[in-house]
């Protein structure tokens, strides 16, 4: 008996596989809608999220289309993006209200699926084939959502309707802002593959370099190309582009709520002076590990990876990192962590200009782990109520109502506002 | 530049269902003006006054307004004109 149902199981789910209706849903310069719905006076003017205009350093984090028109980029240096574009206003950051945006997205998301896999704070993939009978085919579910961002929220999206994860992306991206395209099995021939294969998922500038002195320029020439030809000159990647190229994806849309939205919780920061002591970094260490390990402890996560990152006054960077015995939302212990990282790897060549703290690698709160036999839990317990103490007076009274000793010894350097500088890292396409 | 989003004071109703009604609310004029009736509850982004929140649409003198509910617990309307 058992054995006629198992193969009758994996029949059922190989037709649904088949069968299946992915959206994926991109909001269009995300950042700078939300700012734009925020500021109507600036309607119709180029706009752009990044830095702190006022200081020399920062980066253009998101432009919107009137300043994209200009040649404004992500990554952009300020004053470069003003070169380009005089007129454009700069604004700073409000990362929390992107992310109440995000929050609101996924609700609207949520009438129409459970099976909502974020990727980053403003892109989704929606499975919808099981709403298919009520909601309508996937073309009017996302004409539906996109009416709903429009008049809820105040955004527009693009979304591409497709039977996988990868063409669903193609399709979000083929046309912005504010449209919708689909690539179903019958189109993607002549749709997708048309399309210079840089714009698939996972091609980067290297593989892309790879694949043009290959002769492959489009997406259609990598999904005709041998694909042991591809194996052998990128390896394992070779053979999961040639299937993406295909249509051949079928890695499923994880379900809501099974991971943390976010891989990695981070900030840095560019000092106004160069740091040119151990007291100097450790200072820029604690206030950058305060406002991770605050962050951490607002979305209920700990890290088990503490990471570094540090830039001299001559540009030169690197990271390091370390996994710790016990994942952790404790400033002391992030704090010491990334300071023991740093005495360890740098002899004070040179002065440094930047510094980053880093927790990775995140847990939620219920994880659980073993205990460790030589860790003292006692004192764990205690700096995690003086935490929570600290981020209750903060609330209460303000940032800088209470603060470390270490604070004082420089006012000017500890005075960065590390929660101006945040950093959201989408998880990667494949299993993490 | 006065903007076109006004926060304004409001006197609201919680029933015992946890329903919240608004009831009267403070203009910038100091009047203040009877809500009569709420036609529609919905999230709206207003394009006008630049924000996004619970949206009742009050018949204020016989004529709609709408009246933001946002998620920062405080209230706003939007200011007539272009």
């Amino acid at each position: 008996m058992i054995l006629e149902v198992v193969p009758y199981k994996i029949a059922e789910e190989e037709t649904r596989m088949a069968g299946r209706v992915i959206l994926h849903s991109d909001c269009n310069c995300f950042y700078a809608s939300v700012e734009h719905l925020h500021r109507p006076e600036l309607e119709g003017k180029p706009l752009a999220v990044g830095g702190d205009p006022e200081s020399r350093h920062g980066i253009v984090l998101t432009a919107d289309y009137i300043a994209k028109r200009y040649g404004v980029k992500t990554g952009m240096a300020l004053w470069e993006a003003k070169q380009l574009c005089p007129e454009i206003t700069f604004v700073s950051p409000r990362m929390d209200l992107y992310l109440r945006f995000s929050r609101m997205a996924h609700e609207i998301y949520a009438d129409y699926t459970d099976l909502q896999e974020p990727y980053g704070i403003d892109e989704s993939w929606l499975d919808v084939t099981d709403s298919a009978s009520i909601k309508g085919d996937g073309y009017s579910i996302a004409r539906e959502i996109s009416n709903r961002m429009k008049s809820e929220l105040g955004i527009t999206v693009s979304i591409g309707v497709s039977f996988n994860k990868i063409f669903a992306k193609l399709g979000s991206d083929y046309k912005k802002p504010d449209a919708i395209t689909t690539m179903y099995e019958s189109e993607f021939r002549t749709k997708a593959w048309n399309l210079p294969v840089g714009d698939l998922l996972y091609v980067g500038r290297s593989t892309k370099r790879k694949l043009e002195n290959l002769g492959i320029h489009t997406i259609g020439q990598l999904a005709q190309t041998d694909e042991a030809i591809l194996i052998s000159m990128l390896g394992k990647m070779g053979s999961v582009l040639w299937a993406f190229a295909n249509g051949f994806d079928d890695s499923p849309v994880r379900k809501e709520n099974t991971h943390a939205p976010i891989k990695s919780v981070g900030n840095s920061t560019t000092t106004h002076r160069d740091l040119v002591n151990d007291e100097d970094v450790k200072i820029i260490i604690y206030v950058l590990a305060e406002s991770v390990a605050a962050r951490l402890r607002e979305n209920g996560f700990r890290c088990r990876v503490v990471e570094i990152s540090i830039r001299d006054n001559e540009l030169y960077s690197f990271t390091r990192q370390r996994k710790i015995a016990n994942a952790t939302n404790i400033t002391e212990e992030i704090a010491a962590e990334g300071f023991r990282l740093f005495k360890e790897n740098y002899d004070w060549r040179k002065p440094i200009r930047s510094v980053g703290v880093r927790g990775a690698d995140l847990v939620n709160d219920n994880y659980w782990e073993q205990m460790d036999l030589f860790c003292d839990f006692k004192l764990r317990d205690k700096l995690m109520k003086m935490d929570a103490t600290v981020d209750d007076i903060r609330r209460r009274f303000g940032f800088y109502s209470i603060q470390r000793g270490i604070m004082y010894q420089d006012r000017i350097l500890s005075a960065v506002n590390a929660k101006d500088d945040h950093t959201v890292h989408p998880h990667g396409y494949f299993n993490q | 530049m006065e903007g076109y989003k006004v926060y304004v004071d409001v006197t609201a109703e919680f029933s015992a269902e946890g329903v919240l009604t608004p009831k009267s609310f403070r203009w910038t004029d100091g009047n203040v003006y009877e809500i009569q009736r709420v036609k529609d509850v919905r999230r709206a982004a207003s394009l006008k006054a630049g924000g996004v929140g619970m949206r009742y649409t009050c018949v204020v003198n016989g004529r709609d307004s709408y009246l933001y509910y946002e998620d920062n617990n405080m209230w706003f309307m939007e200011r007539a004109g272009a």
